[in-house]
């Protein structure tokens, strides 16, 4: 597999340029160290801004038309035949639309599409919800070869397109609708499918986050410090599939405290997958999750309905206040294991 | 080119073979989708013991030619004729659908060699079939994709889907066929969704639509001939064709959609298909 070199552009412009320009900008660097990389999209080229991709490489490049379920079967076939598909629509007509397309075609036959859900969660609020998507992680991580990815922001998303290529399966990716504001300032910081990353370290409780909540979370923690003297340990769960167990138990044993925090149904979801692994390990802790508190959501900019739905700082602050109030059995066995 | 006596005796043979395997594999697995079967069987006959490039010692070959069942449920058909050209031992058929086995109702790619999709839920054979088609115009490789639908599963929006994009990339290496048995679970049709008028239909989205007896080998042949050298437009093969075709009580009854056989059942099917 030919070696991709870092993305030159993101010095300059990953403050001014969205997930999805990047994720575009990624994929036609890509496409020309690897040949059998391909591009799919559902007559949203400029829209989930393949469109960088289909410039580069027109013959490479396949608009299906408003037509989700024969995209992601041509993908499989595609990678039937030994190609790489990338294929871009928005996230609910991915796990939705085509769910079993994804599942059937994709997921069980264990073929390497590459997919590149965009405008999740609540990130096109004024869409209204038929374009809204707050249940792709409870569908997509409960599908047997799927690899599920949100990243933070921009220079995550180019950096988890580029590692997603080294998993042999499928791998599903979720992004906003491209106006949301860098987490990371460069792309100097180690990134692994799979392995958590710990934005800022804190023993009174850990907000295990993924997307847009991360850069959020982090300004709540600074809050949170200089306001109520608290430590709070902010990870970036940027893999929701696999899940970093570790990084989740080392916070239970460190913090006794931990709220998830997601743009998606507090159903199925990061804090679900969270919580199976606090379970299955048998220590108590104070826990939370914070998310769409199973309904769907109302109308209004992205922005009006974080704050509304309190995934914004303020409410993320509010959130942890109320959480230190909690109580938890102690374990007395805790060093037993 | 018309069939020689040769060719067309032996094809005879391997259909009336695979009727007979059939009805095997509806009394091992304990239930089989018998109808569609045989009323896809002298198309499997005619592709796997003619029209394919297909390497039984080889089954991923680059240049083999495709194959996919996107009538998942007629792998009760599909799947011994794959054992009957070689691609494993036609006893391990017995097994069908018992645990462990490769082989259940619906042909799964990853068990079973020579299955070039897992197939099974319909109206998703046709799309892999575009993406298989669009996959080998980039390698500029010159195999077939042979897609075999059925007639009740182009009630899925998703088979228009891909018919559009299939004319609309002009997919000449993609060979749609669909075995119009005009029979569906709860009966015919034309009376649970009218699919008429079914070839314009076909035309209508850029397809050559070449209309023929789906039990005779001859038009069979030149059919799969002109299609292997379509043109200016895909060709899709229209094969009229009778469920339960070759079992005198099974012909044209829905009853046996889905049937399992005793072993007195078992017998007079290939009494049967036998006597003919």
């Amino acid at each position: 597999m030919p070696v991709v070199t870092g993305a030159t552009w993101t010095c300059y412009d990953s403050a001014t340029m969205t997930a999805r320009e990047i994720y575009g900008r990624t994929l036609a660097e890509m496409g020309k160290a690897n040949d059998k990389i391909v591009g799919l999209t559902a007559d949203l080229a400029m829209t989930t801004a393949i469109v960088h991709f289909a410039e580069a490489f027109p013959d490479r490049f396949f608009n299906v038309g408003i037509a989700e379920q024969n995209m992601f079967g041509i993908a499989a076939g595609l990678a039937k035949t030994g190609f790489i598909p990338f294929a871009s629509t928005m996230a609910v007509f991915a796990s939705l639309r085509a769910g079993e397309q994804v599942r059937t075609d994709i997921a069980y036959q264990n073929l390497p599409v590459k997919i590149i859900a965009t405008h999740s969660g609540i990130s096109f609020g004024h869409a209204g919800v038929t374009h809204h998507c707050t249940e792709d992680f409870s569908i997509m991580r409960s599908i047997a070869n799927m690899t599920v990815i949100a990243p933070a922001d921009g220079i995550e998303t180019s950096k988890a397109v580029r590692a997603c290529i080294d998993v042999p399966g499928p791998v599903y990716i979720r992004i906003g609708r491209g106006f949301e504001p860098p987490v990371y300032e460069d792309e100097n910081y180690d990134f692994e499918i799979g392995k958590a990353s710990i934005m800022r370290d804190g023993s009174d409780l850990a907000i295990i986050c993924c997307g847009i909540a991360v850069l959020q979370s982090v300004q709540a923690a600074a809050t949170l410090k200089e306001q109520d003297g608290l430590s709070v340990r902010v990870i970036n769960m940027h893999t929701i599939k696999p899940i970093d167990r570790e990084a989740i138990l080392s916070a239970v044993m460190d913090t006794r405290r931990i709220l998830t925090i997601e743009e998606h149904n507090i159903i199925g979801g990061l804090g679900d997958a969270v919580a199976s692994v606090i379970a299955e390990s048998g220590k108590g802790c104070a826990f939370r999750k914070h998310g769409l508190q199973d309904l769907f959501a109302t109308i209004g900019y992205a922005e009006d309905l974080y704050s509304f739905y309190g995934l914004d700082a303020n409410g993320i602050v509010s959130k942890v206040r109320e959480m230190m109030n909690l109580e938890y059995e102690a374990d007395e066995n805790w060093e037993d294991d | 080119m018309s069939l020689t006596p040769e060719e067309k005796k032996k094809l005879e043979e391997a259909a009336k073979n695979l009727r007979l395997s059939i009805v095997d594999v509806m009394s091992w697995s304990g239930g089989a989708h018998v109808g569609g079967s045989l009323s896809a069987a002298d198309i499997l006959a005619i592709l796997y013991f003619k029209q394919l490039s297909i390497f039984p010692d080889k089954p991923d070959d680059p240049d083999r030619d495709r194959f996919i069942l996107s009538k998942g449920h007629a792998a009760a058909g599909f799947i011994p004729t794959l054992a009957m050209r070689g691609f494993f031992p036609a006893e391990e058929l017995k097994s069908f659908n018992h645990f462990g086995s490769p082989f259940a109702m619906h042909p799964d790619g990853s068990k079973i060699p020579g299955v070039d999709a897992s197939t099974g839920s319909l109206g998703h054979g046709l799309p892999m079939a575009v993406g298989m088609g669009l996959g080998a115009r980039l390698l500029k490789a010159s195999f077939k994709i042979v897609c075999l639908m059925g007639d009740g599963e182009c009630c899925e929006g998703s088979v228009w889907e891909a018919a559009m994009s299939l004319s609309h990339f002009k997919l000449l290496n993609v060979i749609p066929i669909i075995d119009r048995n005009r029979l569906m679970i709860d009966g015919f049709t034309e009376d649970v969704m009218n699919l008429e008028p079914f070839a314009d239909k076909w035309r209508a989205f850029g397809f050559n639509v070449l209309e023929i007896n789906g039990h005779d080998f001859d038009e069979l042949s030149l059919a799969l001939d002109a299609a292997w050298q379509a043109k200016d437009k895909p060709a899709l093969i229209l094969a009229n064709t009778i469920k339960g075709k070759g079992v005198d009580f099974m012909e044209n009854n829905v009853k046996w959609h889905y049937a399992s056989a005793d072993s007195d059942l078992a017998r007079r099917a290939k009494e049967s298909i036998q006597g003919r």
